[in-house]
Order: structure tokens, then sequence, then C-alpha cells
């Protein structure tokens, strides 16, 4: 089979089905090769279904809530000193992008006659999309979720419950999304006739990472043409935050072949690049096979995989999606990094200022944003940033992590564990703003 | 070097083969982690496996995050790599087996391949006076770099054949293995199932109809049972969990004796058919 049939951009991959220039690949057990095959399979039959993308377009819009509404954040817009247009991906139902990838492959799942999916999840947003999707579709779910993520993401723990799925927290390693993959990987192994992988983000074996980038193509579809309607022309740059890299490649995907508009993806950086506890894998990361595919991961000299650090869960990875390592050594992508110092700034910043309290993710986006988009876009660019989910979810652990104190405590009393734990002194009068660093 | 290592590795592992066919058994492959519990008792529990009747060996070099491994192995991984050993120091341990007159196989992760770069990698495996290798996470179709270096130190590589394979896969697996071919017993991690015979034995019967090659089953093997078993239509048994779990249960001072016991035991399972 031909590329072209399968890529959106043909004319930017290699010849080698599956890989973006040296990127990509399937490095996977045996075991795995024909359900690969079959997807890669099913993928392509959809494609040349137009009762596939008329579901497809049915369920976006009547069960998911698309388009989502393009924003111009005027109050961040003036802080930052560039034009901010947030792309609102939080709107969409489960309040993230991820249903987007989602919906496509649970279509896929039904396509291929299986029963069952499991998922990865970090955060919990891509966990609670496929209990979601399975809801709908009728199917067994299962997720895998590092018991550490279980922890600090418990509200999407319970919302995938809920859902009636099996949330599976894992033990392993460092018991974030890394192990969770594995884990998913190993259940896949075993359980492959019956089972579909619903890879959340845009890596793993071929066809996933292309999957995954054509079915989160519809945010930068949308953009283009609400950009154009509303603000006018094209923007100078688009922003998003990078994990696996799914919300950054389907903001990406309708723009690289545009040149004149700068590709932007923003890492999360934890306590900060050569810190040691980092999860910004394309700025300080090697090529290496990880996951199924060539990319660029945190690796030792002998290729064991370093824990990766971020107060995000799920930008907590130490690997990034094919199709991002090749834009970023083709250099048409740009790839720089928020702290987590940046991220909860961003976040604390876009929910005083625009009434949106954005998932962390993103808020490394808008964190890098306000501290380096003037100088580094000039005064006054115009830029899409995607907004890739919201932030009810992390409230809890913004609280524990910067010692935010926002009253609860105080009318509360003894209050819940994760606000008793980590705000101790720096408890400030509420409506006040808190502790030093994170002071706008 | 030893006289084993003026042979290739192949022929060193078609002869291991060739001599349980003439003894009227399935060869014996055991599999223990590099560096489990420690450095010392893990050459004498590899030595204690020789002793005990293994034919061949295969050496697992730990990887953090081992895809195809269930828990014991993961466990196994876990503690080499938290006592700090590194690849460098597997490697030097693993070239303390080259007395062992059976040939050996390092068994990882193309994660760990690919970092140290395929050539340095099959250069100090051929040192180690490794006779070939084992890469469960690389399949055929990405395996064309591997094999260009591996051939040419001499090093036998291993693929692996599952019952989902195609027949066309199964051709090429066949066609680019050396060594054997290494039949999965079960859709699964290690050490957590037991083998399918209604999957593994109409797989084996297939990938005789594509290869001359010796093949050998593992997955799912764990005791003198399933190995008797296994041993009735495969050339090779390959058991790995069962003794990883021996090594790492109870005293570490005891783990040779615990693994000579169990090795023995498959020994006589490989011999019952």
């Amino acid at each position: 089979m031909s590329t072209t049939s399968l890529s959106g951009s043909p004319e930017l991959e290699t010849a080698r089905e599956g890989y973006f220039g040296r990127f990509g690949g399937q490095y996977v057990p045996e075991a795995l090769s024909g359900a690969l095959t079959q997807l890669v399979g099913a993928w392509h039959d959809a494609q040349a279904d137009p009762a596939f993308e008329a579901e497809l377009d049915d369920l976006r819009r009547n069960y998911g809530g698309r388009p989502t509404p393009l924003y111009l954040a005027s109050r961040l817009s003036e802080e930052a000193g560039v034009e901010v247009w947030l792309k609102r991906e939080d709107l969409a139902h489960t309040g993230s992008h991820k249903l987007n990838n989602v919906v496509g492959q649970a279509l896929l799942t039904r396509r291929m006659g299986k029963p069952r999916v499991i998922a990865e999840t970090g955060a919990g947003q891509h966990g609670v999309a496929t209990a979601t999707a399975a809801a709908l579709f009728g199917l067994e779910c299962v997720v895998y979720m590092g018991a550490e993520d279980c922890r600090r993401q418990r509200l999407n723990v319970v919302r995938m419950q809920l859902l009636g799925a099996t949330v599976v927290p894992v033990e392993s390693g460092t018991r974030t999304l890394k192990d969770a993959i594995n884990e998913a990987m190993r259940d896949w192994v075993t359980n492959v006739d019956s089972t579909h992988y619903l890879i959340g983000s845009a890596m793993g074996p071929h066809p996933f990472p292309t999957i995954v980038r054509e079915l989160q193509k519809i945010i930068s579809i949308e953009s283009t043409e609400q950009f154009a309607a509303q603000a006018g022309g094209i923007p100078d740059a688009v922003i998003a935050c990078v994990g696996g890299g799914s919300n950054a490649i389907g903001s990406f995907a309708e723009w690289i072949e545009v040149p004149e508009v700068r590709i932007i993806g923003i890492e999360a950086a934890g306590e900060g690049v050569g810190s040691g506890r980092s999860a910004a894998t394309i700025s300080e990361g090697r090529e290496a096979v990880l996951h199924g595919s060539r990319s660029i991961a945190l690796v030792d000299d002998d290729g064991q995989v370093l824990p990766a650090h971020s107060v995000s869960a799920g930008l907590d990875y130490p690997g990034v999606g094919p199709e991002h390592a090749w834009l970023a050594s083709t250099g048409r992508g740009t790839y720089l990094s928020a702290t987590d110092e940046d991220a909860l700034h961003g976040f604390r910043r876009t929910s005083e200022l625009e009434g949106i309290i954005p998932a962390l993710e993103p808020a490394h986006a808008v964190g890098w944003l306000l501290r380096h988009g003037k100088a580094e876009l000039g005064d006054g660019a115009r830029v899409v940033l995607t907004m890739s989910g919201r932030g009810d979810k992390d409230v809890d652990e913004v609280v524990e992590v910067a010692g935010w104190d926002v009253g609860v405590a105080k009318a509360f009393g003894a209050a819940s564990p994760g606000v008793q734990d980590g705000h101790g002194e720096a408890t400030v009068e509420p409506g006040g703003a808190a502790g030093t660093e994170l002071q706008p | 070097m030893t006289p084993a290592t003026s042979l290739d590795g192949s022929a060193r592992i078609a002869e291991a083969f060739a001599r349980a066919k003439t003894e009227d058994r399935a060869a014996l492959i055991v599999y223990l982690t590099a560096c489990y519990p420690d450095a010392a008792l893990s050459k004498a529990c590899f030595e204690a496996a020789v002793d005990a009747g293994a034919d061949i060996l295969e050496v697992g070099i730990p990887f953090s995050d081992p895809m195809m491994d269930g828990p014991v192995i993961q466990a196994a991984n876990q503690h080499v790599l938290e006592a700090g050993t590194t690849v460098t120091d597997q490697l030097e341990m693993i070239a303390s087996l080259r007395h062992l007159e059976v040939p050996t196989l390092a068994m990882t992760y193309v994660t760990i391949a690919d970092t140290r770069g395929y050539a340095r990698f099959a250069d100090e495996l051929a040192e180690a006076g490794l006779a070939g290798v084992i890469l469960p996470d690389l399949p055929i179709s990405e395996a064309e770099g591997w094999l260009t270096e591996a051939t040419r130190r001499g090093l036998a590589t291993v693929f692996l054949a599952s019952s989902v394979s195609t027949d066309e896969r199964l051709e090429a697996i066949g066609r680019r293995s050396s060594g054997w071919v290494y039949a999965t017993g079960l859709m699964g991690v290690t050490g957590v199932k037991s083998v399918s015979a209604a999957l593994t034995r109409p797989l084996v019967e297939r990938v005789r109809t594509h290869t001359d090659l010796p093949v050998a089953v593992g997955i799912g093997v764990r005791d003198r049972a399933s190995a008797a078993e296994v041993a009735r239509y495969a050339d090779g048994v390959i058991v790995g969990s069962s003794i990883v779990r021996a090594a790492g249960e109870g005293d570490p001072s005891g783990a040779p004796d615990r693994v000579a016991a169990l090795v023995r035991e498959l020994r006589a399972g490989v011999a019952e058919r």
C-alpha cells in the first residue's frame, strides 16, 4: 500500500510506510503483527468508506460538541503582549481533546468486530474519553493508570468507574504513564484477538501515530477556518503542549505545510531542563526505541528509560510521538519547555484573567507564552494556543503542590487530606494571591 | 578463546540441538537474568544449570521496560537495575561464562541494542563469547540493520513466531532466523499462564513447513510435566520465569542449588517424550 493513502501530508513523509523520516516503525513482539496489520486494513477501509466519515462527523458534532470555539483571550493577550487565540478543546465532551481520537478508534474497533478496548492514561483524560466511548458503543473497557497518577488524578478515576470501566492501578516501575503503557501492551499481547488497544497519544507502533494525527487533525481544520473568519489571514504561530503529542499534532497538522506559521510545542520541564527531574523529551532526550516506535526518549547511556517528572500527569512521560521527533529534527517544529512553576503560573493567570480553569497540560503552553512569548514571537504576534483540556481534575493537586489556600481549608476546618498536606505556611487570605513566585 | 568460539554461533547452537536429538530428547534451553541476584551468584546459577543438564543458555540483559515479560522477570530486571548494574557489568559476568560448553544467547530488548549502536553491541556480545541473540520486540520487518551486524560477528539471531503470524511472515521468520525459531507457547507475556498445546502444536508444525531450523517453544513452560508435553512435538523447550523464581526465592546463597534442582527436573521432562 502507498504511504499517500494513509497520510494527510504525503510529501512530508519518506517512502517507507509508518516512518516519519527515520522515526516511527513497528518495534513490537510478533504476537502483535496480526493486530497491527488488521488495524492498518481497517483504517484504510474506513478512509475509503463515506459512511465512516459521516458517522464520525455526526458523533463529533452531536455527541462531542464540535466544533469547539476559537476564542480571543483579550486579558491574557494584554498580559502576554501577544494576541492569544484559545482553541477551546476544554469545551468538548469529557473536557479535553481526547474524544476526537477515541470516537474514531471506537468506530474502528466496531469495524474490526472486537468487543473489548484497553487504554493507558496519565492524567486520566484519555481514560475518561475511552470509558465514555466504551459506554456509548457497549464495549468492555479496561484502563491502565499508574498508581501515582491514580492518586493525583482521583477525580478522573471516579469518572471512569462511573462510566463502567475497570481502572487498573499500575504499581510497576515509576507508577506513571510509561508503566501504564507497558501494562496495556502486556494485556494486548495476551488478549489481542478480542481487544483493541486504544492508544491515546500520537505514539506507539505504526499505524497509531498516523491514525491519532488524522483523528486529531479536526482541531487545526477548524482553527484554520475560524482564524481566517474571526481574525483574518493566518496566525504567526500555533502553540500546544506536548507529552506524547496528540493535541499538538492535531493542532499542527493543517499548518505544517504553511511555512509562514511557526509551530511551537511546549514540553514539561518539571523542575527545569538539566535538573534531572523533567519530562522535556525532545529538549533533553536522545534517539531511542520506546513503546513500539523509534523516536526521541529520555534514556541513559545503556538505553534504560529514565523516570520523567512533571506536575502534570498527562505530560509526565519520557517519550514523544515519532512525528514530533521528525518535525523537531527537520526544524519545521520548534520544541521548547515550561517548568512546573511556569505551568502553575499559567494555570493561575488563565483562571484569573479569563475565567477559564485550564488543565495543567495546556497551562504549560500558557505559562511559556506569558514568560517568553513576546520575546520569542514579537510584540503583538497572533497566536493560536490549544487549550487542550479543562482543569477541574487538577484542582486538588494544584492546591497541594503550589500551596495555595483558596479558603476551603478555613471554611471547613480540618480539610481534605489533599488540601491539608501541602499548603502549610503559604496560607493567605481568601481572594488574595498566593505564594511568592506565583504572584502575578 | 575457548575452542567453542572457533565455530560461529549458529553452528554451536546446531550442535547442541543435534546432540539432544541423538539422545532422543528435546534440547533444554534455560533463561536467567544476568547478575541476578548478584554477579557472583548469577554466574554460579548458570554453571549449576549447565551441570544439571541445560543444553543452551539464555542470559537476560535487563531493560527498564520489558514489554514481553511478566511479573517475575520484571522484578528480576528491576532488582538488577536498582543494584546499579550496567550493561558493561552484565557483559563482564557473561564473559565469565565462556568456559561453559553450551552455547549462550543474550536475550534483551531492542532499545538496549539500539542505544549502544548495533555494531558495538554485536562486537561486545561476540567478544563475550555469546553465540547469538534474541530481541523479542524486533520483528523481521525492522531487523535488517541488526542482522547485518549480527552476521558480521557470527552471531545467530533467533526470531519469535506466534500463532497469529501469517504464513508469509512465518516464511520470512524461518528464512531470517538462525540458530532456531522461537515459537511462543501462548498469547501473552512470560511467566503468567501455562503453555497452550492447542495453539502451539499447530504453530510448530506450520513453522516446520518453512524452515529446517530447530523449533523451540517458550513462554508458559514451567515444570517437568509441561516440558515433557512440549518435548513431544518441539525440538527445544525454553524455560525462564520458573527458573528465575527459583533463583530469587529464599536465601540468595541457595540460588544455584535451587536452580540446579529445577533444571534436573526439566531435563528429565524433556527426555520423557
